[in-house]
Formats: structure tokens, sequence, C-alpha cells
């Protein structure tokens, strides 16, 4: 019995379940270890308000099927924007060039997988009406205009997606997914005099768009990102230059969890261990942070960003520890890792679309909070940073160097929080970082659902998060 | 089929969708699209990893109802979703709000003359040839020095494309183009220390590429050069930003110079054309018919015709860069940058790379930027960096895990000299600049 998620990508494109045993039968007259189809269709808008009125509207369709086949570490992959069987054929007559032909693995016949569902099958686009769009992006416009009299420049933006996909692999795997992902952000610029500020703010996730409105701490969602933009645009107003060089960092709760993914998340791909190219390699159960640290990266998380019921390759996510109390016990892997590793695929392979290659990837990745009151992290202190807030980050997965982008920043002199500092890069090597970390606050939390990860060209929504913590000695990069 | 008829079908599609749309009820509307068909061959410790067959298109339009807007676009390009996309443009439109801004460019400023710009060298798409040559590459990468213990692989890409822009006053004009690149990363360790580095060749010409063992011995050479790198102390010394990194500064002067970042009054360039950003010496030209260039094109992403100019006229602030909707907020028209820029010159003191180390004497030799913090707002710069500490104009040792800080205006001002031998590799071309004092922060 087919589901209307296969009947969208297949049926109406003349396919039939069949016809993807044949096609990846084709693919296996070739001497491949593992070939998979991926059919995918997408609807994407975006609606954006500036000056007061709405300015953009935008909508995008894609539709396409990817082939990949596998023979031992060597890859083939063709796609096509046009779901059909002759499309298809051609696909698999190209990846499976990969190998010379004279196969022998049999394919497995396809059986549909069943795994619990992550999120909601609704198609926020079709959720809402055009007009209780542009009416919720006109009532955030018009808080932050009652919040800050004389605001010259507010950009709201808010984007959905609705995505179904279908994978077919010669394993026997067949699954299919729905996936929807919402995003609301807000951009504020405030001035005085020649010193202009912006402060911005966002939150998403796997709902419809009903979200925005919902009660988060006692007012709606848009209201509290609304006061998020403006409270870092009025804090950077004030801000004195950062000092410059290494010293205590205390970094918040939430969104400075791109520190994990920088520091120590893409360390640990399967990918880069296999190949011995990340500075993780080959350390499986030794002590890589300090105790009291413990990772996870789950993808089963209910509506997060981050989160996926199946990931791109047909297996369900599941909750992977990657650093339990200090030691390493958990890469994350896709199929062909895990495959040439001697391990399981964990719930990792992803990919941007049907014509991108899957590969290991986080989903939603934290620390798991601990013992410390926030307060009691700062009292610690004499002179160093508080950074609650932060830009994006990048790392150099072989070397372990790190970097990441405050958005907002404050001094600790003598325990206390004082004066906000300009934003500053923050630099360190990940496995020395991570042993550096002596306190860990007890208010673990998720970000509000905003991340984009990027990796060989290819981008995909996470998940990051962590408790506040106290980092003994991290280079900060500011010019005072 | 011959690439002009495939343009010439392309063009028909636009033709047809810009007819739908004004059937539909558009005033006004334009319409791009694009094809690329290309390999991407990638190969690791001498065998072959990857080969990909890509195929990437799609068409954007935007309508115009009045002053209301509204775009869509699709990378299916089925008669049916092509005629979804019209519809969904359409029906957007009714929900944006009117904006006097808002409409095609003018049509005085429509390019007319189409030069051929030396763009399009097919070459077949042979998975073979792309595999030799990334394994050659590769080869002499893991051959060049017993340090380099492992690779993050050799990859080869050669793409070829078309684009066609058309809108309702007249124009729909296309042109191929192709675009090859070789590129090999490695890895290098010593004691504890592991390190990786790359380097890349890119052409519009398939012999246009620099040689595989060249490319090889390059990276194996900078990842070797990395070995031992140290941290060093807090500091403000004289830097110079290798001229493959020096492009990226001025990417950040693209940015604060752009019509968005002025309208929205988020650039620390605001209100300043004419005045003093560089030093006096400096030029930059924009030489958007560039034969063969990287970044070439006869018209913007509007249509608009582009024009050689000098966009920094002895150090000042000569140009500021439009695209129509910008142009119309600042009360000026569009220079044909939607879309971006299109080849920049930097101008340079006709320094050598050896002199501008001794005309630096002592300072920071920064190869490699990190992270994104740098502010078009304020000018606020603060980024990871790595590279070499050099003495009395020698090069002594790698450096890295520090950042360098400043803030743009004072980075701009304090260009003290700019290298001959430029980067030709991407839309910016610059020699390495030397700057006078940076903030650097380490130990």
């Amino acid at each position: 019995m087919l589901n209307n998620v296969a009947r969208h990508l297949l049926t109406d494109s003349g396919l039939e379940l069949s016809s993807l045993e044949q096609a990846l039968g084709q693919i296996h007259r070739h001497d491949t270890d593992y070939a998979d189809l991926y059919f995918q269709s997408s609807q994407h808008e975006s609606w954006v308000l500036e000056d007061g009125i709405i300015k953009e509207g935008s909508y995008n369709i894609e539709r396409g099927v990817g082939v990949r086949a596998i023979s031992g570490e060597k890859t083939g992959f063709a796609y096509s924007d046009e779901i059909s069987p002759a499309a298809l054929e051609k696909a698999c007559q190209a990846a499976r060039t990969i190998a010379p032909a004279g196969g022998t693995h049999q394919v497995s016949s396809l059986h549909q997988q069943s795994y619990p569902a992550r999120y909601d099958e609704k198609n926020p686009i079709l959720g809402m009406v055009e007009a209780d769009k542009v009416a919720l992006l006109k009532a955030v416009d018009a808080y932050i205009r009652k919040q800050e009299q004389g605001i010259n420049q507010v950009v709201v933006s808010l984007s959905g997606v609705y995505e179904e996909i279908l994978v077919a692999a010669s394993d026997g795997t067949l699954a299919t997914d729905i996936r929807p992902l919402v995003r609301l952000n807000c951009s504020v610029l405030l001035e005085k005099g020649d010193r202009r500020e912006r402060g911005s703010a966002g939150a998403g996730g796997r709902h419809t768009y009903d979200f925005f409105a919902s009660q988060a701490d006692g007012r709606p969602v848009y209201e509290k990102l609304a006061d998020d933009a403006l409270h870092m645009a009025r804090v950077n107003m004030q801000a004195i230059a950062s000092p410059a060089g290494a010293m205590p960092v205390v970094l918040g709760n939430g969104w400075p969890g791109v520190l994990l993914h920088e520091a120590v998340g893409h360390g640990l791909e399967g990918d880069f261990n296999r190949k011995g190219a990340s500075t993780f390699s080959g350390k499986m159960g030794q002590q890589v942070a300090a105790k009291g640290v413990t990772v996870v990266d789950d993808g089963t998380m209910q509506d997060r960003r981050g989160s996926l019921s199946v990931d791109d390759e047909g297996t369900p996510t599941q909750r992977n520890v990657l650093i339990e109390d200090g030691i390493l016990t958990g890469y994350m892997q896709d199929k062909m890792n895990a495959r040439l590793m001697g391990v399981k695929p964990t719930g990792n392979g992803r990919r941007e679309s049907y014509a991108h290659l899957p590969m290991p990837r986080m989903t939603n990745t934290f620390m798991m909070g601990g013992q410390y009151n926030p307060q009691e992290i700062i009292q610690t202190i004499d002179k160093g940073i508080y950074a609650p807030n932060f830009a994006g980050g990048q790392v150099d997965i072989t070397s372990g160097k790190f970097v990441f982008s405050s958005a907002e920043a404050y001094l600790i002199e003598n325990g206390k929080i004082t004066a906000p500092v300009k934003g500053a890069t923050l630099i360190g090597n990940g496995p020395e970082v991570m042993q550096q970390i002596s306190m860990i606050g007890n208010d673990a939390e998720l970000d509000s659902g905003v991340g984009v990860c990027g990796k060989d060209g290819q981008s995909v929504p996470v998940g990051v998060g962590q408790p506040t913590l106290k980092i003994d000695k991290l280079t900060v990069g500011g010019t005072a | 089929m011959q690439i002009e008829q495939q343009i010439a079908e392309i063009q028909n599609v636009v033709d047809d969708v810009l007819k739908m749309a004004t059937s539909k009820g558009a005033t006004q509307a334009e319409a791009s699209m694009s094809k690329v068909q290309g390999i991407a061959v990638s190969s690791r410790m001498k065998e072959v990893e990857n080969v990909e067959f890509t195929n990437d298109g799609g068409l954007g339009i935007s309508v115009y109802v009045g002053k209301h807007k509204g775009s869509a676009s699709t990378a299916d390009l089925s008669p049916q979703a092509l005629a979804l996309t019209v519809e969904k443009a359409i029906d957007i439109a009714r929900y944006t709000s009117e904006d006097p801004c808002t409409g095609l460019a003018d049509a005085e400023l429509m390019a007319t003359e189409f030069p051929d710009l030396d763009l399009y060298h097919p070459q077949e798409l042979d998975p073979q040839h792309a595999m030799q040559l990334a394994i050659e590459t590769e080869a002499a990468a893991l051959d060049y020095d017993p340090r380099i213990i492992n690779s993050d692989g050799a990859s080869y890409n050669a793409n070829h494309g078309m684009r066609v822009y058309g809108n309702t006053h007249g124009i729909n004009a296309g042109y191929p183009s192709t675009r090859y690149s070789l590129s090999c990363m490695m890895i290098g360790a010593q004691s504890d220390d592991m390190q990786r580095d790359y380097a890349y060749t890119i052409s519009r010409k398939p012999d246009g590429l620099d040689a595989a063992t060249k490319i090889g011995r390059e990276a194996s050479e900078a990842t070797i050069a990395r070995l031992g790198a140290q941290k060093i102390n807090t500091a403000n010394v004289p830097v110079i930003m290798q001229k493959d990194v020096a492009s990226s500064l001025f990417g950040h002067y693209v940015g604060a110079i752009s019509g968005g970042s002025l309208y929205r009054r988020s650039s620390f360039l605001l209100d300043k054309l004419g005045e003093q950003i560089f030093p006096q010496w400096l030029n930059i030209e924009e030489k958007p018919r560039l034969k063969g260039g990287l970044a070439s094109a006869n018209f913007d992403a509007e249509g608009v015709a582009t024009h050689d100019a000098t966009v920094v006229d002895q150090g000042c602030l000569a140009q500021y860069l439009f695209t129509t909707y910008s142009s119309r907020k600042m009360n000026t028209q569009s220079t044909g940058h939607a879309g971006g820029i299109h080849n920049w010159i930097v101008g340079d003191t006709g320094h050598t790379d050896a002199q501008l180390l001794k005309e630096m004497d002592t300072g920071l030799l920064v190869t490699e930027l990190m992270g994104q913090g740098v502010s078009t707002v304020t000018g606020d710069y603060s980024r990871g960096a790595a590279g070499f500490w050099v003495e009395n104009g020698v090069i002594q040792y790698p450096v890295h895990e520090i950042t360098i800080a400043g803030n743009l205006k004072d980075m701009f001002a304090n260009i003290r000299a700019i290298g001959s031998d430029r980067d030709v590799r991407g839309g910016v071309q610059t020699g390495s600049v030397l700057i006078d004092n940076m903030k650097i922060a380490g130990n």
C-alpha cells in the first residue's frame, strides 16, 4: 500500500515501487555494494516586511530525484530535476559508471519502514491564509514601534518550507517523510547621533506558523523575539571596546551551544574520522573533555528545527551520546561511513536536497546540564567576559581550531557582570577548550530554532544547546 | 544540440513566461533562467572517491502588478511547474504592499550591446580525464614530503552553463559560459600537531588551469609550512593580508557601499560619497567586460548594461553600488550592480611579495581568516587568523589560534602598500595588502 507521499512522488510521475526495484537492479548490474534513490518535492515561501510595508513575497518549488551508487569507498552520483521513468533510468546509468559491469549483489525487496513521527505532517504554507501571514508580520512591526518610538529600520521576515521525501535503497529500505519547517526573524537598527547598532532575533522549528502566536513566558513568541532584538541593539549602543587576549569566558545557555557544534560536533562526524582527518580521530574511549561534560546529538526531539523522523538515507533518527562524562563514546554516522568503520548508522545521514550527496551531519547537538547556578559561575571570575549571544562560527576539524563571534557580551569584573562590550571573535582549540570547561550550569536549554550548518557547500537546519558554561581560558579577539 | 540553439530555446521559454505573466495581469515582469551541466570528480589517497554528474537549472520570475511585486522560482522546468510559478508570483503580488520604488529597471538603462566576452570554452565532460587530473594532483601532493600523512582529497570540476534574462521592456538576452577548477587539500603532521591546507586553480578555459602537479605541490607546501604553529602574545602590530585573503577586505567594502546597506542606514560608509577612505595612491577599477573574466557580464541581474568605472579614485569613494530598487530609495539611478560586482582590479604600490615583507619589517603575515566577525553597520572587525610571524622582513615561524581586530574605517585608511602580484581567481583581483596597525589577540 503506497502512502500519500509515495503517490505524489512516484505514481503521479508514472513510477511504481517495482520501477524503483528495477532501477536499483540496473545499478547492481555493475559491481556496486549499495545504491539508493532519493525523491524529493519541496515548496518554500518567504515574506518580508520592511519600512512598515510588505515589500517582498516569494515562492519556490523544487522537485527531483538523486541516484547514488556505492562501490567500496567510491561513489557515483547523478540527479535529475524531472521525475520520470526515462530521467530515472538515465541517472541510474550515469551513477553506476563508478564501477565496472558485472555485479553480484541482489536488491532486497523494498519494504516500508515504520518509525515514530517527530513532527506533524501539516503544510505550514497552506495552514495559514496569506492575509494572516501579512497580519503576523505587521503585528511584529507594530509591537516593535510601540516599544521603541521613532525607530527607523525594522525588518521582519517569515518563511516556511513543506517537503516530502522518499528514499528507496538496495538494502530494502523504503522510507517516506513529510518535513515542515518555519522561521520568523526580526532585525532592528537603532541610531543615536553617528552611532548605529543592529539587533536581531529569530525562532522556528518543525511547526506551522501558529507557533509564533503561541505563548512563551506569558506573551506571544513573536513579542519575545521583538524584545530580544531590541534588547541586543540597546545593549550594543552602550558597548565599549572588547578586551583582547586569553581570559576566562562564561557562555550563556541555549544558542551559545554554537561552541559545541564547532569545537566538537564537526570533529565527531564519521567521515572525517574514517579518513583520519579529525583532531578526534582514533580517540574513542579516551577522555576528550573535562569530567562532567556530556554531549548528545538527538534527532528525535519533538518539533525541533534539527529533528528528523528518518534521516535522508531512511534510517530512523536516535539519541546519540557523543561524549559521556568527558569520555568519547560515539561518532555520528551515515550508512557508508558506518559500513566502512564497522559500526551501525546513527540516523545522521543528511543531504541538502536530491541534488546533493548525503554525509554524516548533526541534528540537535547539545550539552547536558550540571550543578551550578549561573550566578555562582559569574561570581568566581575576577576579570573575564560573559557572552550570552553569538553569531556564527567555523572550525578547521584537522587542527581543531574554531571561532565563533559574540553578538552580545559583557565584562565580568570582580564577580559581577558590568559594561557591555562590542562583538568579538573568540578562538580556541576544540580538544583543549573541552578540557577547560570548569563549571557547568543547571540551566541547559536548546536554541530558539534558527541554526543553519554548512559543510562541503551543503546547508541543513540544525539545533544547538547548552547550559551556562565557564571556560577557564579562551582567546577573545577584542581591540582594547 | 548547438549551444546557440539551446539558448534560443531558453529565450523562448522566458518569452512565454513573460507573456503568461502579462496575460494574467502583470503590468511589468522579468524572468531569468539558467542551466548548468557538469561533472565533479574527486580522488582520495590516489583512488577515485566520488563521480558526480551535475545538472542544475531554474527559472525565477518577478511580476509587478502596478507597484505591487511578487516573485517565484522553480527548479522543475516542466510546463505545469512554469505555469504554477507564474500564477504564484501573481498571487503574491496581491498581498505585497504598494511600493513606489518597485518595478523594472528604467528602459533606457537596458543593455543593447552584447559583445562576446570569451567566457565559453566547452570541452567534453569526460569523467576519465577528470579522474586522471584529480589523481595526478593528489599524487604530486602526497609524494611531496613525508610529513604529508593524509589527504582530504583532490577534485576536478567542469561546468558548462547558460544564463538568459528577459523583461517586458523587450530585452531577452543570453550567453553561455564555462568554468573549470582543480583543487587539493592535504593533511600534514609533526609530533602532536596536525594541520591542513589547500591550493586551487580556476579558469574559463580547460587549458587555463595551472598544472596538476603544481597545485598538488602548492597544497603540500602550504600544509608543511603550517606545522609547528604557535600562538603569539597579544599586541599591536602591522599585518600583511596575503592576496588570496585580502580580497575579502574589499568584499567588506563592497558590502558597505551597496545600495541595500545604504538605504537601510546599515553602513559605516553612509554619506561618505567623494570622501577619502583609502590612501591617495589607491585606485580600484571595475572592468565588467574583461575578456575571459570570472565575474564578467554585459548586463546585471536586472538587464542593466554594465560599464567600466573607477569605483575608488585616488583613495576616494567614487561610486556607490546600486540596484534599481536601492537607487530609487536613494533618489538616483542603478549602476548595474544587481547581483554583485564585476571584476574589480585593485591598484598596487609596485612591491613584490618579498619587498612587501621588507616594508613591513616586523609583524604578522595572515594567510587564513576564519569566522564572520565583521559588521557592515559599524565597521567593527574581529576574525580568527593564522599565518606567519615576520621579523626583519623574514618569515620566522607559523602562527595560529589568534584573532586580528580593528575597525574597517581605520584598516582602509591605514593601508601602507599593496603588492603587484595579483590573485586573479575571483571577482576582486588584488595583491597582498599591508595594513599599518592591527590588534592581535593571543596569549
